[in-house]
């Protein structure tokens, strides 16, 4: 996969459908391609953030560690950004995500994200309108869950 | 070898030389009859042959040797003129004999003094380092010492010499007229009175700028040893302001000594253009007269002449005699401290072997006071058998870093004794303490040389086994020595095997290598020699069983990388193959490059590669994909600030070429690359070489450039020109790379971007293969061999505190001092160190300082310190108790 096929695979991400192509060209450029087999574990809960990851193929589990062990909360595919939160507020991982099927993902190192985000301001607004619908997600998804504890 | 030193610079020369002054004293005298031949014959072949009247001619030399001769006068004046050029070619041949001589002298005397001087700062009193620094000394020792050296020759050779010219030339002239003699000497009182007054300032002004350059020194010392200050706190305008002081200062003395040095030779000259009016009027008057011949007077003249060379060598060998005594004093000064260690201390049983300390330390109101009159140990008494296992705790400034280095030997008590056994620690010679106490420092300095010298260190207090010399080095070796000891230096041989293997638990070189890596894996340095090892290089004609281990190990690991769990792990180097995960550079040489030629950086402008590239046709695909990648690189970077760190870590092109490589695109636009200017084509060439398709994902590693490259590759070494065959060792899958790493020839490939984790997978796969194949001692010789840079840079902080540790142990002293060592550690290391090393000592002893507390759980005494006094001394269960201060202590982080 060249550097152009990946600027389309990046647009197509919502984080990031809004931005520069160019722009999106130096985070396709400046970040690494990793692929991981199956099994393989992207990180672990409790380790510090020090990357973000954008799957490109394959699919990858989110595990939650229980006492009754590892619980898989979700599954992400294609196009997903996946491990953002720890980079961005500095706390450790929430949760483990490991390699479902052979995985392919753009690893963007933390510090370079920062950079990006603070050079190009509207990288900045996606990522906060992102964020923000996630949240709302959330808070959705609490209601409900709420309503249903009451019932 | 006493290295008394005189406080008078005649006073050294005189004793060391004298034998030689005299010998050299003997040739002078030998060649004055010689050079008054010289002086004698031109007046007789003057007066006797041309003006003479014979047959017979009659002569006398020397005013002794008379003869008379029944030839024709041509015939006699041809034999006066060929006595002539006798005495002319035995006096320069007699001078040049001299000259040897005095430089050889001169020679043994600085050898003599660099050598003194080092035996000094071997014996200098710790104080001595605070005062004087590092830079001063070095200074002297080289520099200063050089100048004084130059005065040697000619110290006390050249007065005698030029003096008897003087008094060879006085006598000549006097014996023709006692008046012109008079009046040829007539301007020497005037300058013996002026001359040593000017002299004086001078030699005051030369003290002076012996210390400014001394500070300089120190100034720079100081600037290369904290650049990192300098650097950090911006004051590089500061040293420079400082530096241009020191300059200015040094700049006035030394304009000063110049005018008045000039000052002294202006008027040494005019006085003696001079004396000539006297010699053209008086002695014309004479001849006219008829009282002297004009002869005479031609041969007076002459010898005023030639007095006058050697009147004027005088002076200047006055100056520099002022000048080296300065220098002199002035170095020596400042080798004489008080409380230089006893010379006895540091060579009695040298050449010995010393027993075990033996029997009970005892401290008896030992104390220790700074040069500041600051008492640092308050009268210490405490007995304890050398066996024991001590911690020594207590704050920051309770003294027991002070109480270590008493115990080290490394200072004296100022009052009190401390005895081993029945010895006064105090009396005991250095190669009693050094070899069976052993010390580790917070920050113990490392050598420049190998981790496996590093270790040796500690083994090698004399020579054991002579080196292995063939006939003629071990000629050489002998008259090496003898120089050597004629100048009083030691006649050990430093290329001797030092070390004592005994001492270490080995039986010779064979063995010693287990003891070395027992002592790391103690300290937990084993892992980082290895990988040290792995990165290094070792080479075939050495080691030619390595080398074909090696060659196994690669093929083995290659069968492993072939199974599934780790394919794509590694890019194998296949000669048929472009590798996608190494620059274009590293594909098109395919080898290691050995000399400049071929380096990795620059190879697109080297000139057999621009050929190879011509004649596989790819220097206009070449310059194409440069384009290309000029133009990626400008649309990602061009939004970017110049000078923002993406360039550098990540653009083929640098933020100040950026715009260049715009303007430069613009210009090609429409140009195919054969019609570009040669510039502009090198320029874009150079672009692609650095580009790894897996890494870069540009694109511009298309597979019909792939087939040209790996044509190129073909030519490049099938028709590699001979004198470039040494700059390159190519890849080849089954001959060992003498330019590369063991690492790299045992992959032989490019780790693959982008595989998780793939370093970590890869390194585990060649630690396996490698102990599965018996090569693990193999790397760690390799590991061993790895050269720790200037004073241990190239190693961590930490790796250099484990060396240490590990040089100290590997001597098994019989007591071994710690000196808050590890505190760069943290907890765990230094607790799991602590634990192997109180193991591996059982039965010797271990004092240990220590800079946390809470470890001392470990030992089975612990002292607690403060203000130089014990207060404590006991078990940690005894004193670890609520209330007591060593619980306080232990309580703090």
């Amino acid at each position: 996969m060249t550097l152009n096929e990946e600027v389309e695979l990046l647009r197509k991400i919502p984080l990031f459908a809004k931005v520069e192509p160019s722009k999106l060209k130096l985070l396709a450029f400046t970040s690494e391609r990793v692929s991981y087999d199956a099994g393989q574990a992207l990180f672990a809960q409790g380790d510090m953030g020090d990357a973000a990851y954008i799957i490109v193929e394959g699919e990858a589990d989110v595990e939650v560690s229980t006492p009754s062990g590892p619980l898989v909360v979700a599954t992400l595919g294609r196009n997903y950004f996946v491990g953002e939160i720890a980079i961005l507020c500095d706390v450790p991982r929430t949760a483990t995500v490991r390699a479902k099927t052979r995985l392919v993902t753009l690893r963007i190192a933390k510090d370079l994200f920062f950079r990006l985000v603070t050079e190009f301001p509207q990288m900045a607004v996606e990522i906060m309108r992102e964020l923000a619908s996630r949240l709302e997600n959330t808070t959705a998804q609490l209601r409900e869950a709420r309503m249903q504890q009451r019932q | 070898m006493s290295d008394y030193l005189d406080r008078n610079m005649f006073g050294f020369v005189l004793r060391h030389s004298k034998r030689d002054q005299l010998y050299l004293l003997a040739l002078i005298v030998a060649s004055y009859p010689i050079q008054f031949l010289v002086y004698d014959s031109t007046k007789i072949i003057i007066n006797k042959a041309i003006g003479g009247k014979g047959p017979p001619f009659e002569a006398t030399f020397f005013g002794l040797i008379h003869f008379s001769l029944d030839v024709g006068q041509i015939t006699f004046l041809l034999s006066l003129c060929f006595v002539y050029l006798f005495a002319v070619v035995a006096s320069n041949g007699f001078k040049n004999w001299m000259n040897n001589v005095r430089g050889r002298n001169a020679e043994k005397l600085i050898r003599r003094l660099r050598y003194i001087l080092y035996t000094r700062i071997l014996r200098f009193p710790p104080s001595q380092f605070k005062r004087t620094s590092q830079g001063e000394m070095i200074a002297m020792i080289t520099g200063e010492v050089e100048q004084v050296g130059n005065f040697f020759p000619g110290a006390i050779a050249d007065p005698v010499f030029l003096g008897g010219q003087l008094a060879v030339s006085t006598m000549f002239i006097l014996a023709q007229d006692w008046m012109m003699g008079l009046i040829a000497f007539a301007v020497f009182p005037i300058q013996m009175y002026v001359i040593p007054r000017m002299q004086k300032k001078v030699s005051a002004l030369s003290k002076r700028r012996q210390r400014e350059v001394r500070r300089l020194s120190d100034h720079l010392g100081e600037t290369i040893s904290g650049i990192a200050e300098v650097h950090a706190n911006d004051t590089s305008g500061l040293e420079r302001a400082r530096l241009a002081d020191r300059l200015g200062v040094i700049y006035t003395v030394r304009l000063e000594i110049f005018f008045r040095k000039y000052a002294i030779k202006a008027l040494n000259n005019l006085l003696d253009k001079v004396s000539p009016f006297f010699f053209y009027s008086i002695g014309g008057i004479l001849v006219i007269q008829g009282d002297i011949t004009l002869g005479g007077l031609v041969a007076v003249i002459g010898a005023q002449k030639d007095m006058a060379a050697p009147w004027k060598e005088l002076l200047n060998w006055y100056q520099a005699q002022a000048d080296a005594t300065v220098k002199y004093e002035q170095v020596v000064t400042q080798f004489e401290p008080a409380g230089l260690l006893d010379q006895k201390l540091l060579d009695a049983h040298r050449d010995e072997a010393v027993p075990a300390l033996n029997g009970p330390v005892r401290l008896s109101s030992v104390s220790l006071v700074d040069e500041d009159g600051i008492r640092r140990v308050a009268g210490v008494s405490l007995e304890f058998p050398l066996a024991e296992h001590i911690a020594v705790v207590g704050g920051p400034t309770c003294g027991k870093d002070d109480l270590a280095r008493l115990l080290a030997r490394l200072a004296v008590p100022t009052s009190g004794r401390i005895l081993v056994g029945e010895h006064d620690l105090a009396t005991l010679p250095e190669a009693v303490t050094g070899r069976r106490i052993g010390w580790v420092d917070q920050s113990s300095a490392l050598q420049s040389t190998t981790v496996r010298e590093n270790l040796l260190y500690a083994l090698k207090q004399r020579p054991f086994r002579p080196a292995a010399y063939t006939p003629e080095e071990a000629a050489q070796r002998e008259r090496d020595s003898i120089a050597a000891a004629l100048a009083g230096n030691t006649m050990q041989d430093y290329r001797a095997d030092w070390v004592d293997y005994e001492i270490a638990g080995a039986t010779g070189p064979d063995d010693i290598a287990p003891r070395m890596i027992a002592a790391l894996e103690l300290v937990e340095l084993t892992d980082d020699v290895y990988q040290m090892g792995l990165r290094g290089i070792v080479d075939p004609a050495d080691r030619p069983d390595i080398a074909e281990a090696v060659l196994r190990a690669r093929a083995a690991l290659a069968a492993r990388l072939a199974d599934q769990s780790h394919a794509g792990l590694v890019e194998r180097f296949d000669p048929a193959r472009y590798n996608a995960n190494a620059t274009m550079a590293e594909n098109l040489l395919f080898g290691t490059p050995i000399g400049a030629a071929f380096k990795i950086e620059t190879l697109a402008d080297n000139v057999w590669v621009r050929t190879v590239l011509d004649k596989a046709g790819l220097t206009d695909e070449l310059v194409e994909a440069g384009r290309e990648v000029a133009q990626t690189m400008v649309d990602i970077f061009a939004d970017l600030p110049p000078g923002h760190e993406f360039f550098e870590r990540y653009s083929f092109i640098s933020s100040d070429e950026l715009p260049e490589f715009r303007t430069l695109l613009g210009r090609v636009a429409s140009l195919a690359p054969a019609a570009m200017t040669a510039e502009d084509r090198a320029r874009l060439l150079a672009l692609p070489f650095m580009v790894i398709p897996a890494q870069h994902r540009l694109g511009v590693v298309t597979p019909e450039r792939e087939e040209k490259l790996l044509e190129a590759r073909r030519l490049f070494r099938a028709e590699l020109p001979y004198d470039l065959a040494g700059e390159v060792e190519f890849f080849d899958p089954v001959r060992y790379n003498a330019a590369a790493s063991l690492q790299d020839n045992i992959l032989f490939g490019k780790v693959a971007h982008g595989q998780a984790q793939a370093a970590q997978k890869i390194g585990a796969l060649v630690a396996e293969t490698l102990d599965s194949m018996s090569l693990r001692a193999a790397v760690m010789e390799a590991g061993l061999a790895y050269h720790v840079g200037v004073g241990g840079s190239r190693l961590s902080t930490v790796q250099r505190q484990k060396l240490s540790f590990a040089r100290a142990l590997l001597r098994q002293p019989d007591l071994l001092v710690i000196n808050e060592a590890g505190a760069a550690f943290d907890t765990s290391l230094l607790e799991r160190i602590t634990g192997r090393l109180l193991a591996a000592r059982k039965g010797k002893g271990v004092v240990w300082a220590l800079s946390r507390p809470r470890l001392a759980e470990a030992f089975g005494r612990v002292l607690v310190m403060d203000d130089g006094r014990v207060v404590e001394d006991g078990s940690w269960a005894e004193l670890n108790r609520e209330g007591r201060p060593l619980h306080a202590l232990a309580g703090a982080p």
